[in-house]
């Protein structure tokens, strides 16, 4: 593998003493394409994306991240990192009484003097990135509009331009689709996709739906109890190692 | 008692505009203070000790009535409006802060970690993801303590602090009973009008 564009080493988290939801777990991006991460609930897939940008803080291991261990970041340095890792959320996370423009120009926030953003006073080119991202997401027209006024598909739309307008070298993904429909699903993932190719960021995304996991994903990794107990193409995913990742088989027929 | 007299319209008129006058003022700086102490005080954005003395603020700011922030600020700094002002002020500070730290700490965690994740400064987060979730209600508060403000003002004269307090009771004291009357009255019309003004205020910005 060429330069890995993120590199998990020996990864733990524990909310609580002793009680460990990832276990010394490794883990390597490629620079380039979708990689899926498949487990049930509670395998500690969402605990992974959020350890990497620190939304939670993990217990032990190491995160290399453009040359640098984004475990011991603090500060400056860490917000630093945060604005090169784009991240989607599954309810959006979108400013409710914003409206679209402004919600994607926060992807920006970092870049821009706290004043200048109170007064909404962002660079000429970071507007006409916005225009440009919001047509390509298929919402021009909509950037007057608040953001509590969308409908899910326009809403995870947006969180895909604000996530894009960070320029990152990561795009992190935490159950994208799950609160949408699947016919809303596949659009969002099929953007997600080919915006990632087109803007050459790596992503990383979870997913309980193994379907369009297999449909998306360049590689799967399967996460079961906080290991990773798959790791391969989607064609190589059986019903043999779905059943070792999710346990059982009757669910399958 | 009645008819009220108005033949000293030219002092009631005098004294109402001073209460406003002091109404006003320690609404902006009451306004202007709270604000941060209000997010200070919010104990999902804060650290603890941060929050916990922000808050002593707050319930020291509301641990009187104004009236005796009035007499306490009358002995302090002497009669005049200066006294009511910072009396309302205070009255202010406590009233805002503690209800705009309650609505801070009941905002969506999910909007602001959407913020967060975009690698924005603190200040960042507060302008783009506290703010917009909160800033009608903190409007909401302002109106309501403004309102407050003009009925407290026309009060603290009467501790000699300045406003239309003062000639009430002067009146009170001289059984000038139509005096009175008329002073009470043209009190109602002036707290009527800053409703009416608050009223507006609050359909502008939506709250």
């Amino acid at each position: 593998m060429a330069q890995a564009a993120l590199a998990i080493r020996n990864l733990s988290k524990a909310y609580a003493p002793g009680q460990f939801v990832l276990r010394d777990l490794s883990l390597e991006v490629a620079p380039r394409g979708v990689t899926a991460i498949i487990g049930p609930s509670g395998s500690g897939k969402s605990t992974l994306i959020r350890c990497i940008n620190r939304l939670v803080e993990p217990t032990a291991g190491a995160i290399l991240f453009e040359g640098r261990d984004l475990t011991r970041l603090k500060g400056a340095e860490l917000r630093r990192a945060r604005a090169r890792i784009g991240m989607v959320f599954q309810e959006y996370n979108l400013v409710e009484r914003l409206t679209v423009m402004e919600n994607v120009l926060t992807g920006r926030l970092a870049y821009v003097s706290p004043l200048k953003a109170w007064l909404r006073r962002f660079p000429p080119e970071d507007i006409e990135r916005a225009f440009r991202l919001l047509d390509e997401v298929g919402l021009s027209g909509y950037e007057r509009q608040r953001a509590d006024s969308l409908s899910g598909g326009q809403r995870q739309r947006v969180g895909i331009a604000r996530a894009i307008m960070q320029q990152p070298r990561l795009l992190l993904a935490d159950e994208p689709t799950s609160s949408l429909d699947p016919k809303t699903s596949v659009e969002i993932m099929t953007l997600l996709r080919d915006l990632a190719a087109g803007h050459a960021i790596p992503v990383l995304v979870n997913m309980h739906d193994v379907e369009l996991a297999r449909r998306f994903a360049d590689r799967i990794v399967g996460l079961a109890g906080g290991a990773i107990v798959f790791d391969g193409p989607p064609h190589a995913l059986s019903d043999a190692r779905l059943a070792g990742i999710y346990g059982g088989e009757s669910w399958l027929h | 008692m009645l008819p009220p007299n108005f033949e000293h319209w030219d002092a009631i008129l005098k004294g109402l505009k001073e209460s406003l006058e002091i109404a006003v003022l320690a609404s902006f700086f009451g306004i202007l203070i709270a604000l941060p102490v209000g997010l200070l005080a919010a104990r999902n954005l804060m650290p603890a000790w941060v929050s916990w003395s922000a808050r002593a603020l707050i319930a020291a700011a509301r641990a009187f009535h104004p009236v005796i922030v009035a007499i306490l600020f009358v002995k302090a700094i002497g009669f005049g409006a200066i006294a009511g002002i910072m009396a309302l002020v205070v009255a202010s500070v406590g009233f805002i802060g503690k209800l705009f730290a309650e609505a801070v700490e009941e905002i969506s965690l999910k909007q602001l970690e959407g913020v967060r994740a975009t690698g924005a400064s603190f200040a960042g987060v507060i302008a783009f993801g506290v703010l917009p979730q909160v800033l009608p209600r903190f409007i909401g508060f302002s109106t309501y303590q403004f309102d407050s403000n003009v009925r407290n003002s026309t009060m603290v004269g009467v501790v000699g602090a300045g406003g239309i307090g003062a000639p009430l009771f002067v009146a009170f004291q001289r059984f000038e009973y139509d005096v009175v009357c008329a002073i009470i009255l043209a009190i109602i019309a002036v707290v009527f009008l800053a409703e009416v003004i608050s009223a507006r205020v609050q359909r502008i910005f939506g709250a």
